[in-house]
């Protein structure tokens, strides 16, 4: 957390030369404390001063990077507990299981399986970020066969492999991966902490509860790593929520560094069988401090409701969600449909596209770029007029590309009736309904 | 060095509300933490599921579990009946979408002879949902409510411009609980709409409203929640694409289970104190998780 000016003041040499520009040392430090110069402009700071004024202003939070190349990502980096506070930062991630007590069809299926989740939505790539290797007993040859498998499927690895000559043998296969090393506890942490060290990448660290957790983190912090994960998967559903949120609210609020590291929770281990079940908390920890969500599957049901949730709870809320502008065909319209406009903001388009198809009637959607507002704010702001409509028009050629000449425009802008007609020669501007849940009706009966 | 986890409970509680009389009767609300945060301090009153049923019975539902379930009913009486042995169910929500008045217009001494025979065959509390339409439904709350006296029934939802009549007549005159509707926006929020595009918003705003009954003692705020999650999942287009539309989506009815359960999951770790579902596997599951929590 920021240093007060008197705790950076004891650091300096206190020879007040000025050669920083400030006119005694104490100076300085206040300067240096409210963030207006850089420490560096000391240039008589000693090492080991300015190493503890790096670890002291440091975020909170560590952002640790794992995997490699197409599957490396984020993690971590949060400075809030709640989204409204300021936005997230980095989304968690979904995990699938795989097991090396699986056959090798059996594996090459479920591989094929986790590779059909794969969709855009909003500009975002959706699908199983990682596979969650887990061990079971049955020797490093086993094990290592696995991991070769796992790596072809081009998605982040996390190793669970609480046995550390097992692991180093993974290691050694796939360590150029950057995998996460998932399993240290209590009775091999030495072992385990050489093992990930040893290979230069994550490792993930346990505990019987969160006390014991959090001896095994200042326990591998004392030996000097610092690339960690904490997996807080507890017993059942109730400790691993407590843990996860503990761990994260002792971290961001009580300012505990020895706890500002991403987590892992495996739903797989709780609510092993149940893939409702695991919905269900892989949502409640998509909202609460879950980093990776470790699942037994991805179907695309699970998919298409976990990822929306996840969308909407990392965006920042400063900068709206936004879809492409263009011409959106709805229920097969052709260039014969009717036209209806709206505005690029995510929500809008999802109301109202949502509702056109439940009508079943095809319309021709026109996405306005409006600077994903929505349709008062944009027109507020002078993004949704008839002089940015026209320049919708002409860029995208709506001239020639549709024969139908009937434009339904959104009811709170009535108001645009005549402007817009005033630049469409030749189209009839008609006013929709104020809100989506009347399109339906609206619709059905204009093409009726 | 052991670590001490810092406990966080507030000196403000969420108000207690019950719901319905007798044996099945229900408290909602009532905790001084945040949701499912029993490791700060213990939550009395676990929160709870609605089952809802429209009054237009079967009519356009198309899941294939929800109609299996309620196979052999032939009058919404006996859904209702059916709807009170769901596992994990705590009480009967009668969502009145035929009244509408851009719909079928069903009058409102038919929506109110429909909820008197629903109220003689359920013994759980009961939950009356309205048709959004802003004329009628103060209407029908005021009659429903009447009818209904010594029920102590939730009716959903009084909004802005029909607040005063629906809570004189509803509330006052008959003395059962109003839920409070408005736009999801913290200023107005009460009690909210939840759309699964709208998750953003709501979600913020929830775990907003928490924090400002519970941390800053905001008594305005401090009501329960209740959360119509089936109304909305069941309506977007995750959930009702048919499976030749899409065939990688999967079954129809797998995809509107999990829509259901992600969402009042969610809603649920946001704030919510009760949740409004359907489809029997989707409540055996929400019951489940919160069991899992308690
Ligand atoms: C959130 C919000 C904002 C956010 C913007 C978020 C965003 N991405 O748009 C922020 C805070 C940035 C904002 C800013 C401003 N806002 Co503002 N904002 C709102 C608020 C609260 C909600 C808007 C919203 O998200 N609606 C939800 C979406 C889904 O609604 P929608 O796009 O209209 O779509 C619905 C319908 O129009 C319909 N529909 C949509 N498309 C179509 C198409 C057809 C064919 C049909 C038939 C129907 C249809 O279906 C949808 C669902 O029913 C409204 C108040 C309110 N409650 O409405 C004010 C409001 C829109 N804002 C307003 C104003 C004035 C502004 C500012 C100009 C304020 C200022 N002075 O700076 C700025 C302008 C922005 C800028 N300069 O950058 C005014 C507009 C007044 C007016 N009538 O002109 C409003 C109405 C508030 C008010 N009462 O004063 N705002
Ligand atoms: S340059 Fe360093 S030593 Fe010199 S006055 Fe500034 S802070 Fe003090």
């Amino acid at each position: 957390m920021a240093l007060k000016g008197l705790d950076i003041f004891k650091l300096t040499p206190k020879k007040n030369c000025k050669e920083c520009g400030s006119p005694t040392c104490m100076a300085f430090s206040m300067k240096v404390a409210s963030g207006a110069v850089p420490i560096e402009k000391c240039p008589y700071m000693s090492a080991d001063a300015l190493a503890t004024l790096s670890e002291a202003t440091a975020p909170l939070m560590k952002t640790i990077t794992v995997g490699a190349g197409a599957t490396e990502h984020k993690l971590g980096g949060e400075t809030v507990l709640f989204r409204h506070e300021k936005t997230l930062v980095n989304r968690n991630l979904y995990a699938v299981t795989l097991c090396s007590c699986m056959s090798a069809d059996e594996i090459d299926a479920k591989i094929e399986e986790i590779k059909k989740v794969d969709y855009e939505r909003i500009g975002e790539r959706e699908y199983v970020e990682f596979l969650y290797l887990d061990y079971a007993g049955n020797g490093a040859d086993a094990y290592v066969a696995l991991v070769n498998k796992a790596m072809a499927a081009e998605r982040a690895l996390v190793l669970n492999c609480a046995d550390a000559d097992v692991a180093k043998a993974a290691l050694d296969a796939c360590k150029a991966a950057k995998p996460i090393l998932n399993g240290a506890n209590k009775g091999n942490l030495d072992a385990m902490n050489a093992a990930a060290t040893a290979a230069g990448v994550t490792l993930g660290v346990t505990g019987a509860d969160i006390s014991e957790i959090y001896d095994n983190i200042k326990a591998l912090e004392g030996k000097g790593n610092k690339n960690l994960i904490i997996d807080c998967t507890g017993a059942d559903a109730k400790q691993t929520f407590a843990n996860a949120v503990m761990v994260r609210r002792g971290n961001l609020k009580d300012q505990d560094r020895s706890l500002g590291y991403p987590s892992i929770v495996n739903l797989a281990k709780i609510a092993e069988g149940d893939l409702h079940m695991q919905t269900a908390l892989a949502a409640a920890f998509t909202l609460r401090y879950g980093s990776i969500i470790v699942m037994e599957n991805m179907t695309y049901a699970e998919a298409l409701a976990l990822y929306g949730l996840r969308q909407n709870i990392f965006t920042d809320p400063q900068k709206p969600m936004k879809v492409e502008p263009g011409i959106y065909a709805l229920n097969g319209a052709d260039e014969n449909s009717v036209c209806s406009l709206t505005v690029d903001f995510a929500l809008t388009y999802f109301l109202v596209s949502g509702e056109y198809e439940r009508s079943k009637c095809p319309v021709n959607l026109l996405i306005t770029d409006a600077s994903g507002m929505s349709v008062l704010t944009a027109w507020a702001a002078g993004k949704f007029s008839a002089g940015t409509i026209k320049k919708f028009f002409d860029e995208n050629d709506i001239e020639n590309k549709i024969k139908s000449r009937t434009l339904i425009i959104p009811g709170k802008v009535a108001v645009m009736k005549g402007e817009i007609e005033a630049k469409l020669p030749g189209w009839n501007v008609v006013v929709g309904p104020m809100e989506a849940v009347q399109l339906v009706k609206f619709i059905k009966d204009y093409t009726a | 060095m052991a670590f001490t986890p810092k406990k966080q409970a507030f000196t403000a509680k969420i108000n207690a509300v019950t719901l319905g009389t007798g044996d099945k009767s229900i408290v909602i609300g009532g905790e001084n933490v945040l949701p499912f945060y029993t490791f700060d301090a213990p939550i009395e009153n676990k929160p709870k599921i609605a089952v809802e049923i429209s009054d237009k019975g079967l009519a356009g539902i198309v899941s294939p579990g929800l109609l299996a379930f309620y196979a052999g009913c032939e009058t919404v009486v006996d859904m209702a009946k059916k709807a009170e042995t769901m596992e994990g169910a705590s009480a009967i929500c009668l969502h009145f979408e035929s009244a509408d008045p851009n719909g079928d217009n069903t009058s409102v001494a038919d929506c109110v002879a429909l909820a008197k025979a629903v109220a003689d065959a359920v013994t759980m509390p009961i939950l009356v949902m309205g048709c959004k339409n802003i004329e009628k439904d103060a209407e029908l709350f005021s009659a429903i409510s009447d009818a209904l006296q010594g029920r102590n029934i939730l009716v959903l939802s009084a909004r802005e411009e029909n607040y005063k009549t629906v809570g004189a007549s509803a509330g006052l005159a008959y003395n059962q609980k109003v839920g409070a509707e408005s736009a999801v926006d913290i200023n107005l929020a009460k009690q909210l709409n939840v759309l699964l595009s709208q998750l953003e918003y709501l979600s913020s705003t929830l775990d907003r409203v928490k924090a400002a009954a519970l941390a800053q003692n905001d008594a305005q705020l401090q009501m329960p929640i209740v959360t119509p999650i089936s109304p909305e999942t069941w309506g977007v287009k995750e959930s009702m694409s048919p499976e030749e539309e899409s065939p990688e989506w999967g079954p129809l009815d797998e995809r509107g289970i999990e829509m259901e359960v992600c969402t009042a999951s969610a809603c649920l770790v946001g704030g919510s104190e009760m949740v409004i579902m359907r489809h029997p596997a989707a409540v055996a599951t929400i019951a489940k998780f919160i069991d899992s929590l308690m």
